[in-house]
């Protein structure tokens, strides 16, 4: 199945049969009080930055979220894209709950743009996935609903399950919903990853949907965390999954992808990687 | 000496040689009150500052309290046959919509390793569920959320406690990645804690103990 993300003329295809599509996850402002504070005083010249370091560390979408606590997030959500939008030609990832700030950043968008996200919850499919046929979105579908996080694979595919059957009623077609997995702790449950990964493969053979995990979370608590993160997309990649909300600018990561597209053949004749390879041995 | 065994075994993470420890120290005729604050207290606050010090890891810090909690149900029918009190009761949970609870559950974990009484109300919480609760006789509402698409959500608990006539009787803090002290501020809470063991020196702050 084939989830097609654009903006403009550039066209983004997340699939099983294209190398791994990789979600810039740094324009947010949690945890960082710098890119936070200054996207709350409408400078976006911090977010520009980090739109470009992660085209060039090799971005396919770029998430923006701009929920900075008790700020004005669909007036900093809509200076955010436009911002993005004068220094890179990527599809953008619109990641807010706020119906409000969506439709700003929807409506101000030259493309199909991806929604991050909604839930299985009956009032956020409610919120969202009119949204996302309004405007001819895809969208990220988080499979957890109303009774919380679903413990075995059977139950994350159900979930999953419903969520496109949902969106199917709003006119929503199954490629236009990216199915995110659930990345657990693994410091907090040790089956954590062991259920996701079984997870990945069991949706991906009953539903044949693409997949996104938001990785980097899988190792929160540990200590050598890269270590853990770059081992769990490899992975996950095996089991399925074909897109990753992670950090490019991270140069383990961003190899790491890369060596997985080339082991999971595609990557012809290792041209990426050489290229990949050259980039780095120069600077 | 019993009581450095119990501390041993909290440290150790071990839940099995902590209740051994602390049976054996209620067998030696040591009061309740010493194995609760010299050996329980004093292990969950040394294991809080190993994590600050980022010596210890989460899952140390999850079986550390394991081991704590073991060895504080077996003490506690004798903490209340001596009529000790706790140092105050804390309503804990995660905000409505928001199902993250790793950092919400160390919180409690050391609020518990503090004294506190503490009642876990989970992830994904109404705000009537934390004002019910707090009418129970708690001292503390902690809230926490880790989404920027979420936090908002801590307001509508300060408006249910406003709205229910409680807000003078009893203090809100809030935690998680995205929430600052700006923004306790801003929404009109009593408080904001970084990380756990923040989270028990400010609670010990608004409460008094």
């Amino acid at each position: 199945m084939e989830t097609k993300i654009s903006y403009k003329d550039t066209e983004v295809v997340i699939s099983p049969g294209s190398p791994f599509k990789i979600i810039g996850e740094r324009i947010n402002p949690t945890r960082r009080k710098k890119l936070a504070a200054s996207m709350a005083e409408g400078d976006f010249s911090l977010v520009q930055q980090d739109a470009i370091m992660q085209v060039e560390a090799g971005a396919h979408i770029l998430d923006v979220n701009a929920g900075i606590p008790g700020a004005n997030e669909p007036a900093i959500m809509k200076g955010a894209l436009q911002a993005v939008l004068e220094v890179v030609q990527v599809p953008l990832c619109f990641d807010s709950a706020d119906p409000a700030a969506l439709k700003v950043a929807l409506e101000n968008y030259e493309g199909k743009a991806l929604i991050n996200s909604t839930t299985a919850e009956e009032v956020m499919m409610g919120k969202i996935l009119p949204l996302v046929k309004e405007y001819g979105a895809a969208v990220i579908g988080v499979i957890t609903d109303d009774s919380g996080i679903p413990a075995t694979p059977q139950d994350r595919l159900a979930t999953a399950r419903k969520l496109i059957e949902r969106a199917a009623d709003y006119g929503i077609p199954a490629e236009d919903v990216v199915i995110d997995a659930l990345a657990l702790t693994v410091g907090a449950d040790h089956n954590a990853a062991r259920v996701t990964l079984d997870s990945l493969r069991l949706i991906r053979k009953e539903l044949g949907v693409n997949l996104n995990l938001g990785a980097s979370n899988v190792s929160f608590g540990l200590p050598d965390r890269a270590v853990i993160n770059t081992a769990y997309l490899s992975l996950a990649i095996a089991n399925g999954l074909t897109t990753a909300i992670t950090d490019p600018t991270k140069e383990d990561i961003q190899t790491t992808l890369l060596a997985c597209d080339l082991l999971m053949g595609r990557d012809e004749y290792a041209m990426r990687w050489i290229k990949a390879f050259r980039k780095r041995s120069a600077e | 000496m019993t009581l450095k065994s119990v501390y041993d075994a909290v440290l150790a993470g071990d839940a099995d040689g902590a209740k051994e420890e602390v049976q054996a120290a209620i067998n030696a005729g040591l009061s309740p009150e010493k194995i609760l604050n010299e050996g329980l207290i004093l292990a969950m606050s040394e294991v809080g500052q190993l994590f600050e010090a980022g010596e210890y890891f989460v899952p140390e810090m999850l079986i550390a309290a394991r081991a704590m909690q073991a060895g504080l149900g077996l003490l506690k029918p004798h903490l209340a046959a001596e009529d000790v009190k706790s140092s105050g009761k804390v309503v804990i949970g995660t905000v409505k919509g928001d199902l993250h609870d790793i950092g919400k559950n160390l919180v409690g974990m050391m609020l518990e390793g503090a004294g506190f009484e503490v009642v876990d109300l989970g992830t994904d919480v109404d705000p009537a569920k934390f004002i019910e609760e707090a009418k129970n006789g708690a001292q503390v509402i902690g809230i926490s959320a880790l989404l920027t698409t979420t936090m908002n959500n801590m307001k509508q608990v300060i408006a249910a406690a406003e709205e229910a006539g409680i807000r003078e009787d009893v203090k809100i803090v809030i935690g998680g990645a995205p929430v600052t002290d700006e923004y306790a501020q801003q929404i009109g809470a009593d408080g904001f804690a970084p990380d756990a063991s923040s989270a028990v020196r400010l609670v010990q702050r608004l409460v008094g103990a």
